[in-house]
């Protein structure tokens, strides 16, 4: 996967029509103030959403809300034909397995090695697995990110891309169907921000991922997009193909495509 | 003729009374506010106990994390506890003495000594110490990773982060702090025999015999139940308090700092109720 990111970045045309997401009047509000009003989209099977918006436009709200780390106050959330408000937590449990969330943050577990950090989702999904295999698929997944030779430092001793790239491996390495994405290049520099761009791309080509990626970084959203929606005050303000974007004169949108 | 204004005592004319009953309005809501916070503070505690206590009878029991937690809170505070024990019984040895001595009893030293401690001061001084130590550790860890939403991806990743995170955290406590007392009180009693050598000459023999002649039953087992409930309560309390913490990195240190003051507070009072029920055995 490292010879790729060297390679022109073209995002997978995989789209197919059938829904892996479909969300209907989604509504989700803190106390007096509304962060989502009235959003409805649909992720397609294989392909990359890009949700484009500004800061508090309620993106992260919108991933969080599909996972259930926020429950919507109004609205249908259907994840592989599962409705996610009527789930069991068990269902919750079985229907998070299939999707892989990336945090801004990265979200390593400070008191845990790399390598822990990998075995800990795949441990507890994959409970089948033998030792020496969860320990091939560790080492498969750090070379996918280019980082196998991380495994046994501890997340302090990487730096903003590296605990990027060692978020994306923990996601991936229980091969799921559908990876939400959560500003995936925020603080980086344009490089390291251009390596997990085409990262997210080899994601998708090699795991067949659908993916929501949520962004307001415009060279992110050109790599990976085969779609994309732009949130504003919590509404969906646009949506369509990247081209229909770049081309638009609307005063909103252009601000962001300069 | 004359206009009539209605004065009632303390509300002077009907602008005075309005204002008067917006500000009685603003105060109503203020305190409903505040009673429907205190209650849901209440209820959220409920249901956190609650969900620990179902967690910790799942299938899934983390093993491997329980004895991580029971090596961070058992051995990591054996040092502390070791110069606390020490201390305490050779304080207590040191300030009991010249009173024993005007009464010619200074051979019921080592027994009132040993006493005090294995009943009061080895529990509640050992508790206080890991209420500092393990109380505020607890909080900050998991108040730091609820900031950095490593509980939150604990949770997409199919993990129960309270049958991970917190019951794990309780048990190892509710487990260990019994066993910390056990050997503060140890070290307390050999800090006596060297408190009691500094004025006077008494082998070890002597002291060790003359300390357990006066400990009966009933002063070492009630003493010691009571130790399961404070490490339950700082284990809880601490828990509770870095899981709730907000999003924000000042929460961690609010959560690590409630998380001692509030654990403290329910130790003495633990210890209040368990010397109630002991008083009456």
């Amino acid at each position: 996967m490292n010879d790729n990111q060297t390679a022109p970045i073209t995002p997978a045309k995989t789209k197919s029509e059938k829904q892996v997401i479909e969300i209907n009047e989604l509504r989700k509000g803190f106390g007096p103030q509304e962060v989502l009003k009235n959003v409805s989209l649909q992720l397609f099977n294989g392909e990359n959403l890009v949700v484009l918006g500004k800061s508090g436009s309620g993106k992260s709200v919108l991933i969080k809300c599909i996972v259930s780390l926020l429950k919507p106050e109004h609205g249908t959330i259907n994840v592989l034909g599962e409705n996610v408000s009527e789930l069991t937590s068990d269902g919750l449990g079985e229907m998070r397995k299939k999707i892989g969330f990336l945090f801004q943050s990265g979200a390593l577990y400070d008191s845990m090695t790399v390598k822990q950090n990998l075995e800990f989702p795949l441990r507890r999904i994959k409970k089948d697995l033998t030792q020496q295999e969860i320990d091939e698929k560790v080492i498969e997944v750090l070379e996918n990110v280019g980082l196998a030779d991380a495994l046994n430092k501890m997340p302090s001793q990487l730096s903003g891309g590296m605990r990027k790239r060692i978020s994306l491996a923990r996601t991936i390495v229980v091969d799921p169907m559908i990876m939400l994405y959560d500003e995936p290049t925020t603080g980086l520099d344009p490089v390291t921000s251009d390596e997990i761009s085409s990262l997210i791309n080899d994601v998708q080509k090699k795991y067949k991922t659908s993916s929501i990626i949520i962004t307001h970084d415009i060279e992110c959203a050109r790599t990976t997009a085969n779609r994309v929606i732009m949130l504003h005050d919590g509404e969906v303000y646009q949506e369509g193909e990247l081209e229909k974007f770049e081309k638009s004169t609307d005063p909103l949108i252009k601000s962001f495509f300069k | 003729m004359k206009k009539f204004s209605p004065v009632i005592k303390g509300i002077p004319n009907l602008q005075g009374a309005k204002k008067h009953v917006i500000r009685l309005s603003e105060k109503t809501i203020e305190k409903t506010v505040e009673a429907n916070s205190f209650f849901s503070e209440v209820a959220s505690v409920f249901l956190f106990i609650s969900c620990t206590i179902k967690e910790s009878f799942s299938r899934d029991f983390e093993f491997r994390e329980f004895l991580r937690q029971c090596f961070q809170i058992g051995y990591k505070s054996l040092p502390l506890i070791s110069v606390t024990g020490i201390i305490m019984g050779l304080v207590l040895t040191i300030q009991s003495r010249p009173a024993l001595v005007n009464f010619g009893a200074v051979s019921l030293l080592p027994g009132m000594v040993t006493i005090s401690l294995i009943r009061e001061m080895g529990p509640v001084i050992t508790a206080l110490i890991c209420a500092g130590k393990i109380g505020s550790g607890m909080g900050a860890e998991l108040g730091s990773m609820k900031v950095t939403e490593q509980i939150d991806a604990m949770e997409v990743s199919s993990t129960n982060p309270i049958r991970f995170l917190v019951v794990t955290r309780v048990l190892a406590a509710t487990l260990m702090i019994p066993i910390l007392v056990l050997y503060a009180d140890g070290l307390g009693i050999l800090g006596s025999w060297a408190g009691a050598n500094i004025k006077g000459d008494v082998t070890f023999i002597l002291f060790f015999s003359q300390a357990f002649g006066h400990v009966q039953f009933l002063d070492f087992f009630p003493a010691f139940i009571k130790t399961f409930f404070f490490g339950a309560v700082i284990g809880l309390v601490g828990c509770y308090k870095g899981y709730t913490a907000g999003r924000g990195t000042e929460s961690v240190g609010i959560a690590a700092n409630s998380a001692v003051v509030l654990s403290s507070l329910l130790v003495i009072i633990v210890d209040l109720i368990a010397v109630q029920i002991t008083d009456m055995l």
